[in-house]
C-alpha cells in the first residue's frame, strides 16, 4: 500500500472527504469489516449431512475447512425441514467439536476407583477375549424339555436408536451368529 | 394427544403451524399446558393415563350419532365381519374379555375370532403366554397378523346391523364411555370434550381429513398398545387413514429408532419385523408356518422369501436349500430377553457382559437404580458414547455410592469407555419418523480413538471370528460360516468397512445375475435372492444409492419423492389406495392422492400407489389364490390378512380385540368404567428390588396421593449426554425442576425456586421447585387430583447435573410390546432436599411400610381374581443389592 | 456538518445517510411473537454462528426463561410470559377446572430478587406480575380476575418472544460511540468492530432499549451484528434461518413492513385484538426500529421499553461532547492505525 492509500485507508481522511461527514458508515468501516465473509464461503466443502438428535430428520450442512467442521447449518433444499434447526440442531457444531468429546480409551479395571488409559486394538483384543468367554460360559444348548435353544445369555446390548442402519444391521447380525439374544434398543423404552 | 410436538419435534411442528395459517384448526389434548398447548387454538386437559377413555368417548359420539364416513368404514375396514358367538365383551364380563386366564395373566385368543375361522390355524402354535413374552404382536407390526382363510370370504353384513358384526359390537363396546364418563375419569370438563367431538367429526369427511399425532405420551403405559388402538379406529371411522392430511402420526425422538426398529436391535425381531425363531421351530417349515396362516391375503403371505433371503444374506454360499438355509444356525428364544428382564437377570448374576452403543440406561430407562445394580453386577461392560456418560461412570458416581449399595472398591465390573464417532466422521444411513432413509456423508475423519459403531463391530466380529475358526465345536458353525465379506477401504488391520456396501447388501441381490434388486417384489424362496432387510429393498435401486439423493424440494412434485427413499418402495402415504374410493376415484377433487387410470390400466396420482398397480378396483381374484394375488380391487390394506384395516382385531394383540380404559398400573383413583382396576394383562415383575405403589383397590394409595408424568424440554436431549455437556444448551435449562399448581404448592408447602422432593417406593428425587398455572388440579370421580411433572434429563455427569428422575419408576410394561409404563405413576411431594446416605434408605423403608408394600403389591393384575404374580427369590448365591429384600415379606 | 445528516425522525434511507453511496436495500428482522414455540433456536444459532460465550448456568425461575435478558454474552433472548388473560380465541381449557386463585406469594417473592438484579432486563417473570413493579420503572398492572378468589382462573396464555438489537434507525449507540468502533453497515445496520472498540462503554448508556452490553473478559461492547458477514455472501442471518416456524423473518425492512401489516390485520380479523407492532414506526423515538416487533401485549410485559427515546434526539450538546471525545480518540488512533497498518507489511 502506498501512502496515499494508507491515507485513503485511514477512518478520518475517509470522513472528512467523503459522504459520511458523521463518521458513523462508510467512513467508519475498518478493513477487516470490508468485504467480510462468512466462513461457510470460505470453507473448503460441504457434507450433506441428517440432524442427529430426534427423529424428524432435518437436513444438515457441514462445512469443513482445514478438515476440521467450522460451521454445521440447516440445508434449504430439505422437504422436511427447509433449512430449519431447532436448538439441539443448531448446537450440533458444539456437539461434534466440543471438548466433552472422548478421544482415547478409557479402562475401569475391576474394583478400580479411576480411569487408566488403554491402546484402541489392545482394548479390541481384550474385548474379543471376553465375548468368547461370556458367550462360552453362558452358553445354552438346550431347554428343560431338550428343545434346541443354541444361545447364550452371556453377555447383552443396548443401543441402536442413535446409530445408523447398517451399523445396527452389523449389531443384530454379529449377535445372532453369536447366538446372543438379549439385544434391546431405545425403541423398546 | 400424547406429543408436545412443540417442544419435542420443534422443526415438525413448522408443518402445523403452516397448516394453522392455512385455517386448520389445532387442538392439544395434554395433562399439562405445553408449548404446544400456547400455540394451539384449544387446549384441552386430561388427567394423565385417560387417553382412551377419551378417545373412547369420542369413538361412542361418532357411532351414537352415526358420524362415521360409512362408505369408507364399510368397505375398508372389517365392521361388517360377524364375531364367532363366543366371543364375550368387557360389557359382559366387566372389564374382561372372553379367554382370560388369571395365572398366566393372559387372554386365550381363541374366542376372539370371526365368525367360521379356525382359530387353531392362526394362534401360531404354543400358548398365550408365549405370545406375550415374546411380545409377539410387535413381530407382527410390519406385516400383519395371521387370519387362517382370510382370502376366502368371511362371513359379514354389510348393513353393519347384525348383533355379532364389528359395528355393533363397537357400538356396545363404547356405549358406556359418555361425556359424563370421560369428565369423571379423564377430568375434561364435559363441554370441551364435546368440542373436540365436534371438531373431530367436523372435520372428517369427503373433503376435508384430520390428522392425529402422538409420540411416547402414548406409548410408555402399561396399555400404550392400546391406545394406538384406539386412536386408529377412530381416525379409521372418520375416514382418515390412507388419505391426505389423515393418519395416524408416531413423532418418533431419536434419529434412527424407527431404523432400529426396522432393522432392530431387538430380542424378539430380525430385520423387516421377522420374528425370531423359537424354540417352537424345528425347522425353517415350521417357522414359515407359525408366521402365516393358510389362505391368507396380502404381502404378509410372503415371508419365506423374505426370510430364505436375509438367510442368505447371513450366511453366504453357506445357506443351501439343503440345510434348511442356516436356519438351524439361529439361535431360539423362549420368553422374555426384553431390556429390563436382562437388567434383572444381571442383577441375578445370570449375565456377564453387557454393550450399551449410544444410550445411557443410568439416567433413561425406567428404574435407575435396578439399571445400575445390574451394571455394578457385571464382569464387563463396552460403553460407546461420545462423551463420559453416567452409563460408564456408575462405578464411582451413582446414587448408590452415597447409599453404599455400591462400594467402588468391591464393584469388579470392569468397564470399557470407547470414544464413538460422530454423525458428520461416519457415512450412513438414519430412518426418520415417517420412515424415509436419510444417507449422510462423512464429513470429517473421527479424531484420536474416536469410530464408528461399524467400525467396532466389524473389528469385534473379525476378532471372534479369528479365535473361532479352528473350532469344531457346531456351536462355533454360524459364526464360521457368516458372510462377514464386506467392503473395506484402507489397509492394514484396521482397515474401514464400507457402510454402502452393507446398504447395498439390506437392499439384496440377485444371485444369479448378481444385480442389486429394485425391489421386495423380486424376492424368492429358493435361495436365488439375498436381501439384508425386504422392507428396505429398493433402496439400492437401479444400482443407486436412493437414501442420497437431494433433489431440492422445490424443484420437484409435491410428494417430493425424489429426496431420500422411504419404505415400502417409496411409497410416502401408507395405504393410499383408500385415498380412493372403492371404484378408483378420489374421494373428492380436494383430497385426491392416487386413482385408477382405466385407459392406461393402473393405479396413479400424486404419490406412488401402496397397492399392487395392476390390480383394478372392481378385480376379485379367482377362489383358492392366496397371498398378493388374493387381494381384492378394493383391498387397500394389503399387508393384512383381509385385505382391511382392524376395527375389532380378532388376532395380534395380546390384551383384547378392543381398547379398553384401565387405569395405570399405579393410580390414585379406582377404575370408574370397569371392576377390572389396570390392564389385566400388564406385565409385572413381582421382586423385592422393583416395588410398586399401591393402587386401589389395595390399601395404602392415599401414601402417593398425586400423579406423576415426566417428559422432554426442548432445549435438552433424552438422558442427556447430548446435551448436559452443551454449554449452549445446558445455560437454556441449567436445573431439574418440577412443575406443580399454585394448590399443590400451597398444599404441600413448596416455594417457587426453592428445594422440594418427590418421593415413590423407589427412590426420591430432588429438584427445584417452578409454581405454574400451566399445571392445574383436575377432579376425578369427585376428588381433586394434582398432577406434578418433571423433566428427566439430568444425571452426575455434564455442565449440569441432577438427580435422575427414572430412578422414581418401577418397572411394569404393555404386554404386546414391552414398552414400560413411564408416562404414569403415583408419588408424593415434600418440601426441602431429600435426606441423602441411610437417611434416605430409612424414609424409603419408612414409606413402603406405611404404604403396606410388600413383593406383591401391584402384582394382582386381574383384580377380581386376586392371583399375585411375584418372583420366586433369587438363588442364595446370587447377591442381591436392594435393601427391600430385609425391609419387605416375600409372600 | 451535521447539517443534512438527521438524528431523530423518519429517515428514508439509513445507509446512504452513512455514506454508502451505492448500497443494498435495508435489511432487518421481523418477529413475529405469534408463532414463536420458545424453542431457543435463535439463542442457540447465534452463539454457534458468532461464537458467543456461554451466560451463566442459573435457573432463574422466570417460566422457562434462563437467559433473562439481551447482553454481551446473549444477542437473542427469549422471553416467557405466563398471564391469566385470553388469547384471541384461544380455549385455554381451564373453564370448570377447581382452580385456586393462580399464582402464590411465593412466586413472586422468588422471582422479585432477580429482576432487580437485572435492571434492563426482565419482562413479566414467573407466573404472576409483580404488584410493586413500579419500582423498577415499569407500570404495576393487575389481570382480569385477580382479586375475586377462588375459582377465578379461567384464562390463561403463554408468551413467547425472541428480542434482538433493534438496528434503530437513529442508533444511540453509533451516535455517541467515539471510537468508530460502531457504524452503520451498506445494509442499514449497525454493528460494532471488535478490532477498533476500546470498551469505553459509552454506548450502553445510549442504548434506548438496553441491548448494547460490555464482555466482561475483554470489556469490549457486544451486540447483535445481524450476521454482517453472512449479509455479505448473500446469506441470512443464523437466527431467522433457523427459526422452526419462521417468527423470525428477516428480509428488506420495507418489505417486512408490509407482511408485518398484513399479519396484524389478519390477527385484528381472527380476533387477536391485543395484537399490535413495536418498533415499526418510523415516527417514533428511534426513527423506527430495523428488528421490530408483533407484541400481544404491552411492550413492557416483555421487558421492552414504552417509548423508547434515542439520547440525542434532544441532547445536541451531549453529541458535541461526544464527537469532542471521537475527535480526540480519532487523533490517539492516527498513531495506532498507522503503526498497525505498516506493522502489517513487515
Amino acid at each position: 500500500m502506498d501512502l496515499g492509500g494508507l491515507l485513503r485507508s485511514w477512518p478520518l481522511y475517509r470522513q472528512l472527504t467523503g459522504p459520511d461527514k458523521l463518521g458513523r458508515g462508510a467512513a467508519a468501516q475498518s478493513p477487516k469489516h470490508v468485504g467480510l465473509r462468512p466462513r461457510t464461503a470460505t470453507a473448503d466443502r460441504v457434507a450433506k449431512s441428517v440432524c442427529p438428535y430426534c427423529a424428524v430428520g432435518c437436513a444438515q450442512r457441514v462445512f469443513v475447512e482445514n478438515e476440521k467442521v467450522v460451521q454445521i447449518e440447516g440445508d434449504p433444499d430439505s422437504p422436511i425441514s427447509r433449512g430449519r434447526l431447532c436448538p439441539k440442531g443448531s448446537a450440533s457444531l458444539q456437539l461434534v467439536t466440543g471438548p466433552q468429546r472422548l478421544d482415547k480409551v478409557r479402562y475401569r479395571a475391576p474394583y478400580a476407583t479411576e480411569w487408566t488409559e488403554l491402546e484402541l486394538g489392545e482394548a479390541m483384543e481384550m474385548i474379543a477375549d471376553r465375548v468368547v468367554e461370556a458367550r462360552a460360559r453362558g452358553w445354552q444348548e438346550r431347554d428343560e424339555q431338550g428343545r434346541r435353544l443354541a444361545r447364550t445369555n452371556g453377555f447383552a446390548g443396548l443401543g441402536g436408536a442413535t446409530l445408523d442402519n447398517e451399523e445396527n444391521y452389523l449389531i443384530k447380525k454379529l449377535f445372532t451368529a453369536l447366538g446372543a439374544i438379549q439385544i434391546e434398543n431405545q425403541a423398546r423404552i | 394427544m400424547g406429543s408436545n410436538m412443540a417442544e419435542a419435534h420443534p422443526v415438525g411442528f413448522q408443518w402445523v403451524m403452516e397448516a394453522k395459517a392455512r385455517g386448520a384448526r389445532l387442538i392439544h389434548i395434554d395433562p399439562r399446558f405445553t408449548r404446544t398447548s400456547a400455540l394451539a387454538d384449544t387446549y384441552v386437559p386430561i388427567r394423565a393415563g385417560t387417553d382412551i377413555a377419551f378417545l373412547g368417548g369420542v369413538i361412542n359420539h361418532v357411532l351414537t350419532n352415526e358420524l362415521d364416513f360409512r362408505e369408507f368404514v364399510a368397505a375398508y375396514t372389517n365392521a361388517s365381519f360377524l364375531v364367532g358367538e363366543e366371543f364375550a365383551d368387557t360389557e359382559d364380563l366387566d372389564g374382561l374379555f372372553s379367554g382370560y386366564d388369571p395365572e398366566t395373566a393372559t387372554y386365550d385368543r381363541s374366542t376372539w375370532h370371526y365368525e367360521g375361522v379356525d382359530p387353531s390355524g392362526s394362534t401360531p402354535k404354543g400358548d398365550s403366554a408365549r405370545a406375550k413374552e415374546q411380545t409377539q404382536p410387535m413381530q407382527a407390526g410390519g406385516r400383519g397378523a395371521t387370519v387362517e382363510g382370510a382370502a376366502e370370504d368371511i362371513v359379514k353384513d354389510p348393513t353393519l346391523q347384525h348383533p355379532r358384526c364389528v359395528f355393533q359390537i363397537l357400538k356396545r363396546h363404547f356405549a358406556r364411555y359418555t361425556p359424563e364418563m370421560v369428565e369423571r375419569v379423564c377430568g375434561t370438563p364435559q363441554q370441551q370434550f364435546r368440542d373436540v367431538c365436534e371438531a373431530w367429526t367436523g372435520n372428517s369427511n369427503r373433503d376435508r381429513t384430520t390428522a392425529l399425532v402422538y409420540s411416547v405420551g402414548w406409548t410408555q403405559h402399561s396399555v400404550g398398545a392400546q391406545y394406538i388402538r384406539t386412536g386408529a379406529i377412530l381416525q379409521l371411522l372418520l375416514g382418515n387413514v390412507g388419505r391426505p392430511g389423515g393418519g395416524v402420526f408416531a413423532l418418533r425422538g431419536h434419529a434412527s429408532i424407527q431404523g432400529s426398529t426396522d432393522i432392530p436391535t431387538l430380542f424378539n425381531l430380525l430385520p423387516g419385523y421377522l420374528s425370531m425363531p423359537d424354540v417352537a421351530h424345528d425347522d425353517l417349515a415350521t417357522y414359515i408356518d407359525d408366521q402365516r396362516a393358510g389362505g391368507q391375503k396380502g404381502y404378509g403371505y410372503n415371508v419365506d422369501a423374505y426370510m430364505v433371503s436375509l438367510l442368505k444374506e447371513y450366511f453366504g454360499d453357506a445357506a443351501t436349500a439343503e440345510n434348511d438355509f442356516g436356519f438351524g444356525w439361529l439361535p431360539r428364544i423362549d420368553g422374555d430377553h426384553g431390556t429390563y428382564r436382562t437388567v434383572m437377570d444381571m442383577i441375578d448374576g445370570k449375565v456377564f457382559g453387557y454393550f450399551v452403543m449410544g444410550q445411557n440406561p443410568a439416567v433413561g430407562s425406567a428404574h435407575g437404580k435396578l439399571q445400575r445394580l445390574g451394571m455394578a453386577n457385571l464382569d464387563w461392560m463396552v460403553v460407546r458414547d461420545l462423551t463420559e456418560i453416567e452409563t460408564a461412570t456408575f462405578w464411582k458416581d451413582s446414587p448408590e455410592i452415597e447409599t453404599g449399595e455400591i462400594v467402588t472398591e468391591e464393584c469388579r465390573t470392569e468397564v470399557f469407555l470407547m470414544p464413538a464417532a460422530s454423525h458428520v466422521e461416519k457415512e450412513g444411513t438414519f430412518t426418520q419418523t415417517q420412515r424415509m432413509l436419510q444417507w449422510r456423508e462423512k464429513a470429517v475423519e473421527p479424531r484420536g480413538d474416536q469410530r464408528s459403531e461399524l467400525w467396532f463391530f466389524y473389528h469385534l466380529g473379525r476378532l471372534v471370528r479369528e479365535r473361532l475358526a479352528a473350532s469344531e465345536d457346531p456351536r462355533d458353525e454360524p459364526v464360521q460360516k457368516l458372510a462377514w465379506d464386506y467392503e473395506t477401504e484402507g489397509d492394514g488391520e484396521w482397515v474401514e468397512p464400507s457402510a454402502e456396501d452393507v446398504l447395498r447388501r439390506i437392499n439384496g441381490h440377485d444371485l444369479t445375475t448378481g444385480e442389486v434388486l429394485d425391489n421386495y417384489l423380486g424376492l424368492k424362496a429358493d435361495g436365488t435372492t439375498s436381501c439384508g432387510c425386504w422392507i428396505y429393498s429398493g433402496v439400492f435401486a437401479d444400482g443407486v444409492n436412493q437414501a442420497a439423493r437431494r433433489k431440492p424440494h422445490d424443484a420437484q412434485g409435491p410428494y417430493e419423492a425424489e429426496w431420500g427413499w422411504t419404505w415400502p418402495m417409496n411409497r410416502r402415504v401408507l395405504y393410499n389406495r383408500a385415498s380412493a374410493d372403492p371404484e378408483g376415484r378420489p374421494w373428492s377433487e380436494r383430497k385426491k392422492l392416487i386413482w385408477w387410470d382405466a385407459d392406461a390400466g393402473r393405479w396413479t396420482g400424486h404419490d406412488i400407489p401402496d397397492f399392487p398397480v395392476g390390480t383394478a378396483p372392481g378385480y376379485v381374484p379367482p377362489e383358492g389364490t392366496t397371498g398378493p394375488d388374493a387381494l381384492h380391487g378394493d383391498d387397500p390394506f394389503i399387508m393384512q390378512a383381509d385385505g382391511k384395516a382392524w376395527l375389532f382385531a380378532p388376532h395380534g394383540v395380546v390384551d383384547g380385540p378392543l381398547p379398553a380404559h384401565y387405569e395405570p398400573h399405579e393410580s390414585p383413583v379406582r377404575n370408574p368404567i370397569y371392576t377390572q382396576q389396570a390392564n389385566p394383562t400388564r406385565k409385572v415383575y413381582g421382586r423385592p428390588d422393583n416395588p410398586s405403589n399401591p393402587a386401589p383397590p389395595e390399601g395404602g394409595s392415599e401414601v402417593f396421593p398425586f400423579v406423576l408424568t415426566a417428559a422432554r424440554l426442548t432445549e435438552h436431549h433424552t438422558a442427556g449426554g447430548m446435551s448436559r455437556q452443551l454449554p449452549y444448551l445446558a445455560e437454556l435449562q441449567p436445573a431439574l425442576f418440577m412443575e406443580v399448581s399454585p394448590e399443590l404448592a400451597r398444599e404441600r408447602g413448596l416455594t417457587h425456586l426453592g428445594e422440594a422432593h418427590v418421593v415413590t417406593s423407589r427412590a426420591a428425587v430432588q429438584a427445584r421447585v417452578m409454581v405454574t398455572d400451566r399445571m392445574a388440579p383436575l377432579r376425578i370421580d369427585g376428588r381433586v387430583v394434582h398432577q406434578v411433572w418433571m423433566p428427566y434429563h439430568w444425571g452426575a455427569t455434564g455442565l449440569v447435573t441432577g438427580d435422575v428422575v427414572n430412578d422414581l419408576l418401577g418397572v411394569v410394561l404393555d404386554p404386546n410390546v414391552f414398552i414400560q409404563e413411564s408416562k404414569v405413576a403415583t408419588c408424593d411431594v415434600r418440601p426441602g432436599p431429600r435426606p441423602r446416605g441411610a437417611a434416605l434408605t430409612a424414609m424409603l423403608d419408612e414409606l413402603r411400610t406405611r404404604a403396606g408394600i410388600t413383593t406383591a403389591t401391584g402384582t394382582r393384575v386381574g383384580t377380581a381374581a386376586g392371583v399375585a404374580h411375584v418372583e420366586e427369590p433369587a438363588t442364595p448365591d446370587t447377591p442381591t443389592h436392594s435393601p427391600a429384600a430385609t425391609s419387605e415379606e416375600t409372600p | 456538518m451535521t447539517g443534512r445528516n438527521r438524528l431523530s425522525g423518519p429517515l428514508d434511507d439509513v445507509a446512504r445517510d452513512a455514506g454508502h453511496l451505492d448500497h443494498p436495500a435495508r435489511v432487518g428482522f421481523f418477529t413475529d411473537t405469534s408463532v414463536c414455540i420458545g424453542c431457543k433456536a435463535c439463542e442457540v444459532a447465534c452463539k454457534e454462528w458468532n461464537a458467543v460465550p456461554e451466560d451463566g448456568l442459573d435457573l432463574l425461575g422466570m417460566s422457562f426463561d434462563n437467559t433473562g435478558m439481551l447482553g454481551a454474552n446473549s444477542w437473542r433472548h427469549v422471553a416467557f410470559i405466563e398471564q391469566s388473560r385470553p388469547l384471541g380465541h384461544q380455549d385455554p381449557g381451564l373453564a370448570g377446572l377447581p382452580t385456586g386463585p393462580s399464582g402464590i406469594g411465593e412466586t413472586v417473592h422468588a422471582v422479585e430478587p432477580r429482576l432487580r438484579a437485572a435492571p434492563r432486563g426482565g419482562s413479566e417473570l414467573g407466573t404472576e406480575p409483580l404488584p410493586n413493579a413500579q419500582d423498577l420503572g415499569m407500570p404495576a398492572f393487575s389481570r382480569p380476575g385477580d382479586d375475586s378468589g377462588a375459582e377465578s382462573r379461567t384464562d390463561f396464555r403463554w408468551l413467547m418472544a425472541s428480542d434482538v438489537c433493534k438496528h434503530c434507525t437513529h442508533a444511540g449507540c453509533l451516535d455517541v460511540c467515539p471510537t468508530g468502533a460502531l457504524f452503520r453497515t451498506e445494509f442499514g445496520t449497525v454493528v460494532v468492530q471488535q478490532d477498533i472498540c476500546n470498551g469505553c462503554g459509552y454506548c450502553v448508556s445510549g442504548c434506548p432499549y438496553g441491548v448494547i452490553d460490555r464482555r466482561e473478559q475483554d470489556g469490549r461492547a457486544q451486540k447483535c451484528t445481524l450476521c454482517y458477514d453472512r449479509l455479505g455472501d448473500g446469506l441470512e442471518p443464523a437466527c431467522a434461518k433457523a427459526c422452526p416456524t419462521d417468527s423470525i423473518q428477516f428480509g428488506p425492512l420495507d418489505e417486512l413492513r408490509e407482511r408485518a401489516d398484513r399479519r396484524l390485520e389478519q390477527l385484528h380479523g381472527l380476533g387477536v385484538d391485543e395484537a399490535r407492532l413495536y418498533g415499526r414506526d418510523p415516527n417514533d423515538g428511534v426513527g423506527g426500529d430495523g428488528a421490530f416487533f408483533l407484541l400481544l401485549d404491552e411492550p413492557e410485559v416483555y421487558g421492552l421499553p414504552p417509548d423508547p427515546v434515542v439520547p440525542t434526539r434532544n441532547a445536541p450538546q451531549m453529541w458535541r461532547r461526544a464527537g469532542a471525545a471521537a475527535a480526540a480518540f480519532a487523533l490517539a488512533g492516527i498513531g495506532a492505525f498507522v503503526s498497525s497498518t505498516l506493522g502489517s507489511r513487515r
